[in-house]
């Protein structure tokens, strides 16, 4: 088994003349949980798009060794089937009953065991998202990219899925790379932080936080890093 | 009255229900024609950026054209009978159904494809387990609009080149200046068009088809 299944070697990517990487490099361990935080349209989402192999580099090198499953922002559930259809997606090649058993695991862990025929039309936006993860999860695989999955969720429900993500990572651990404009989200989730700078993109600082999961969004550390990040985009003042 | 007694008339004979039938056979066979070719044509073009650029025009072309246009072709081709009624529908049906279905797939949500990517699916399964249920509400109110068209065409085929259905039972009664039974077959067209829509929305209260029309 390699440990470190996910690797950029001086890989570089453009979008007509628009350079979105040059020769970065990058590498995450397995079980690590790596989080990606940049200004907009920095090239957050094509190096999700690059592990995930829908995007090839234009020169370098790209490893992803694992199976991949990607939780999108919204909407990518499939509305014609049920929560318990969706997540069974995940479960696909398991024989029947294991995959009932599973199913009821899945459901179980994110609390949603009486709307599991329920349609994604017929859920609120932190259930479906919830449903995501779960679908995500479900099965065996070794690589989980999030792109910015909790973004379109309220205030509150966001701080709860949080906690809920942290949660069933403990149960089914993964080697995570999440996306996302919510530096607190980064701070509260990642073992490591990495802040892109603008276009062309290269990681301008590293962060980790040692602290176990699940975090209090008012730990001292994590307020911490939170005010590094926004002292590195030039959001606040970098005081010592 | 007279209408009333109209109907009873045409009942008793058995007119009625002959001519009943006959719509009702050309309709539903020259209908499911253009279903059953119609709906692939529309995937396959869908899917395929540059044959939809090619052949698009060529559809909105027939598409444009009134399917009575056809009429005198329809009788040199098939004479008279079922075979021209049956080819009108289609005409009417088919081009209308191809392009409805090429904007449903081009509707689908990219993220959809990505996430069967994620999830391994591909050919059939992808079709079946994807594109398809993808595209079923927007196809089935389409479905709903082109049967509508093919009992408008219906009629007027029958009137031209039949010698029985509902369309030449009202060219019958303008005829023999029988403006009562004129309205029998009025009714009853309209009447069943009615309960052709009935059919089809029906679909649309199956519980994986819903999505589409409770969002």
């Amino acid at each position: 088994m390699n440990d470190k299944p996910l690797r950029i070697e001086d890989g570089s990517v453009n979008f007509g003349s628009v350079e979105v990487f040059r020769s970065l490099s990058l590498e995450i361990s397995r079980g690590e949980f790596v989080a990606v935080v940049g200004p907009s349209g920095c090239g957050k989402t094509t190096l999700l798009n690059l592990f995930s192999g829908f995007l090839k580099p234009a020169s370098g090198t790209v490893v992803c060794a694992g199976r991949v499953r990607t939780v999108y922002q919204q909407d990518s559930l499939f509305p014609w089937q049920t929560a318990a259809q969706n997540i069974a997606m995940g479960l696909r090649g398991l024989s029947e009953s294991e995959c009932a058993r599973e199913l009821k695991e899945m459901l179980d862990l994110i609390g949603l065991e009486q709307f599991a025929e329920h349609y994604p039309h017929q859920l609120s936006g932190g259930m479906r998202q919830r449903v995501e993860l779960a679908r995500a999860l479900a099965g065996a695989t070794d690589i989980l990219l999030l792109d910015e999955p909790f973004s379109s969720l309220d205030y509150l429900t966001r701080l709860r899925l949080r906690r809920e993500l942290a949660r069933m990572l403990k149960e089914l651990p993964r080697t995570v790379v999440l996306v996302t404009h919510d530096i607190e989200e980064a701070a509260q989730l990642a073992d490591r932080i990495l802040v892109l700078s603008d276009r062309p993109a290269r990681i301008c600082r590293e962060l980790q936080v040692t602290l176990p999961r699940p975090r209090e969004l008012t730990h001292p550390l994590v307020v911490k890093t939170v005010h590094a990040i926004l002292a590195e985009l030039g959001l606040e003042k970098d005081v010592v | 009255m007279s209408v009333a007694r109209g109907f009873g008339e045409e009942v008793r004979t058995g007119r009625l229900l002959a001519d009943l039938v006959a719509s009702l056979f050309r309709v539903t066979t020259g209908f499911m024609l253009a279903v059953v070719l119609g709906i692939p044509v529309g995937l396959w073009l869908g899917h395929h950026v540059r044959s939809r650029f090619a052949l698009l025009p060529a559809i909105n072309f027939f598409r444009s054209l009134s399917p009575l246009a056809w009429i005198p072709f329809a009788i040199l081709w098939f004479g008279i009978g079922d075979l021209p009624a049956i080819f009108l529908i289609f005409m009417a049906c088919f081009f209308p159904l191809v392009l409805a279905t090429v904007a449903a797939v081009a509707n689908i949500p990219s993220v959809y494809f990505r996430v069967a990517r994620d999830y391994r699916f591909s050919g059939v399964e992808l079709l079946t387990k994807v594109t398809l249920p993808a595209i079923a509400p927007q196809v089935i109110t389409s479905l709903r609009v082109t049967a509508g068209l093919a009992w408008l065409v219906v009629v007027a085929a029958e009137m031209i080149a039949g010698r029985d259905g509902l369309g030449f039972a009202i060219w019958d009664a303008r005829n023999g200046l029988r403006m009562d039974l004129l309205i029998v077959g009025m009714i009853v067209i309209g009447f069943i068009g009615m309960v052709i829509d009935r059919v089809l929305t029906r679909l649309t209260k199956i519980s994986s088809i819903r999505w589409g029309y409770e969002r």
